[in-house]
């Protein structure tokens, strides 16, 4: 069986975010990029499975210019056996889904996190199953491999639902895929330099979206104490100057 | 778990001088300090008590002798990997980074360096990976600044050596499984001996009621008529040269390991007086405390720019010993005026646990003192530059 990890490069979620070209481009200046933390998630349960016996390869995926390599030297510090990277900055959901269908075809099984914690689309798992033509099930947090089918948990209001399905399957995972990611080891990383980090050429093909503009939240507003005593006051607050009551 | 807030303070990029591997490095033993030293570090200080369980995980991420060759189980990683592995390991606290200096810099640096091939073979993988602890022993309660006069000695007795002394401040000395001795033979040259655990004569009591260095086991070493196997000599080399080598390489990784202390300390306090009011203002806002705060970022600045320069060089092998000892030197002491200063940021709060800068202040008290002192660092400048030794 072989498994491919969908990783998205995205900014540490401790960066400051700006914004140039009056608001209509991400300003990346000084951002330090991680791995998508549900992609890391996806990848933590893929070397459990492989662990378990019965997973032969796992590949990550990518689709982004040279500046995106450490975060797939990372996931190969990790334990993948080897990256592809599609050279071509990534644009929309529908954009990104194109380029990956053209690499994700071998593949038995393919994890995507649920969103990237940048743009929070929700989209290119579920675009690349239906371009693929595979089966997919979103907002997984439980996957294992039984037989030539995959036992799959998910979280549905109120309680869970437990899955039998055949691949090749997209599993879109959500928290509780793995319970936390794992960390590089020195040797690890030693061991990434020499595994294979293939860079393919784009397909051609053209995004549905543009960005016209960002806006970042209004500041917060300072917070007011209120003693614990006085629960009419809290009322007014909420009901003259919060406006919620 | 509440995630720990920590922002690395880079003033003048000298992230741009690191490879993107380093980079990997570096944030990678900064998680699992934040994951696995964070949220224990304080409870172990106050219990005075050495985090043993730390060892093994320190030996899975590859701390212990980093720069050791693959095959003896290390990673093969050059002196910058090996100084940001320490700075990471010393912002979670200084008791961390020395059991890592002390494994890697005292324990394998040596064996690797001046052992028999069955001696690395048998000792290194194992102190690689945490299964087996090591301690080094030098100073002697007698003889600290000045190791050529140690009294520790051993006698040739045809099929073993019988080795007598003691050694004192040891790091790691009660839970050692293997220790790096040196002593005097009969022609009162030095030489390094491999000590295990469980030696007849061979005992480790603990030195207890430190104020620095809390979360690590200090000790003695007591040998009462140790008869010592043959094959337990480190074969290549002989003088004070074998056990300096080894602080040279210790002293370097103190060197980058104080910024870890240095930048913890900073980044606490300026969040801090970012958010505590004062006078309806925060008190980032008033001039007394910039004027420690950008004395701070000047400070580790400068240190980090000194660390990556010595990383340079020892990586091209041309780092002088007084090189080392005036980076040791400097870091140290301004990461303890660090702690002293954000601690005054941090007003009354700052003394308690929940903040980590009386944690690093008197752990640096330690750092200061040991791998040479500060003053005996200032000497070693002082004969660097005018050719007179004004030791004794």
């Amino acid at each position: 069986m072989k498994i491919l990890v969908l990783i998205s490069n995205v900014p540490d979620t401790t960066t400051k975010v700006r914004f140039t070209g009056d608001n209509t481009s991400f300003d990346d200046a000084g951002v330090q990029w991680i791995i998508n933390p549900w992609d890391e998630l996806a990848l933590t349960r893929a070397m459990e499975l492989k662990e378990a016996g019965g997973v032969d390869k796992i590949t990550v995926a990518n689709v982004g210019e040279k500046t995106t390599e450490p975060t797939l030297r990372k996931a190969l510090a990790v334990g993948a056996d080897d990256a592809i990277r599609v050279d071509v900055p990534a644009r929309d959901a529908y954009f990104v889904a194109r380029q990956l269908a053209e690499v994700a075809k071998d593949y038995d099984l393919i994890l995507a996190g649920i969103e990237a914690s940048d743009y929070n689309g929700n989209a290119v798992g579920g675009m690349l199953a239906e371009m693929l033509d595979f089966n997919s099930v979103s907002a997984v947090s439980g996957i294992s491999i039984d037989g030539d089918k995959f036992t799959v948990n998910r979280e549905i209001d109120g309680g869970s639902q437990l899955l039998s399905i055949t691949g090749p399957l997209v599993a879109i995972v959500q928290k509780g895929i793995a319970k936390e990611p794992r960390i590089p080891a020195m040797r690890g990383i030693m061991m990434a330099r020499k595994k294979p980090l293939n860079v393919v050429a784009a397909v051609d093909a053209h995004e549905k979206t543009s960005y016209v503009n960002y806006e970042l939240p209004a500041p917060k507003a300072a917070c007011k104490m209120v003693d614990e005593e006085n629960a009419k006051e809290l009322i007014t607050l909420l009901h003259e100057e919060a406006k919620v009551l | 778990m509440p995630e720990v807030q920590y922002i690395h303070p880079d003033y003048f990029q000298v992230d741009e001088l690191l490879s993107d591997e380093h980079i990997l490095i570096r944030d990678s033993v900064r998680d699992w300090v934040n994951r696995r030293v964070k949220p224990i570090i304080n409870e172990a200080c106050q219990k005075h008590e050495f985090p043993l369980h730390l060892t093994k995980e320190l030996g899975e991420i590859g701390a212990f002798g980093p720069y050791i060759p693959e095959k003896y189980g290390g990673a093969g990683l050059d002196q910058i990997s090996y100084g940001l592995i320490m700075q990471e390991l010393e912002r979670g606290d200084s008791a961390i980074r020395s059991a890592a200096s002390v494994q890697s810099s005292l324990v394998m640096y040596p064996i690797y360096k001046y052992g028999s091939e069955e001696q690395r073979r048998k000792y290194l993988p194992l102190l690689a990976s945490g299964e087996k602890i090591g301690a080094f022993g030098l100073t002697e309660p007698n003889h600290g600044s000045d190791p050529g006069s140690m009294q520790t000695k051993f006698e040739d007795k045809g099929d073993h050596y019988l080795l007598n002394g003691a050694k004192m401040w040891i790091t790691n000395s009660p839970i050692a499984d293997v220790c790096v001795v040196w002593a005097k033979d009969e022609d009162k040259i030095v030489r390094g001996l491999l000590l295990e655990k469980g030696m007849q004569g061979f005992t480790a009591p603990e030195t207890l009621n430190k104020w620095s260095l809390r979360a690590s086991v200090t000790g003695e070493l007591v040998f009462d008529n140790v008869k010592v196997p043959k094959e337990n000599i480190l074969p290549g080399v002989k003088g004070l040269k074998g056990p300096l080598s080894c602080l040279n390489s210790a002293r370097y990784g103190i060197a980058w390991g104080v910024i870890g202390a240095a930048c913890d300390c900073y980044d606490t306090a300026l969040r801090y007086s970012l958010e505590r009011k004062q006078f309806s203002r925060p008190i980032a806002s008033f001039q007394l405390t910039q004027k420690k705060l950008s004395e701070m970022i000047t400070e580790i600045s400068k240190a980090q720019l000194l660390a990556w320069r010595l990383g340079t060089l020892r990586n091209n092998d041309k780092a002088t010993a007084a090189q080392i000892s005036m980076a040791k030197r400097n870091n140290v002491e301004i990461a303890l005026k660090i702690a002293r200063d954000s601690r005054q940021i941090l007003g009354a709060m700052g003394i308690t646990g929940d903040f980590p800068m009386m944690r690093h202040m008197m752990n640096l008290e330690s750092v200061i003192t040991y791998e040479g002192t500060h003053d005996i660092h200032l000497l070693i400048t002082g004969m660097d530059i005018t050719g007179i030794n004004a030791f004794a």
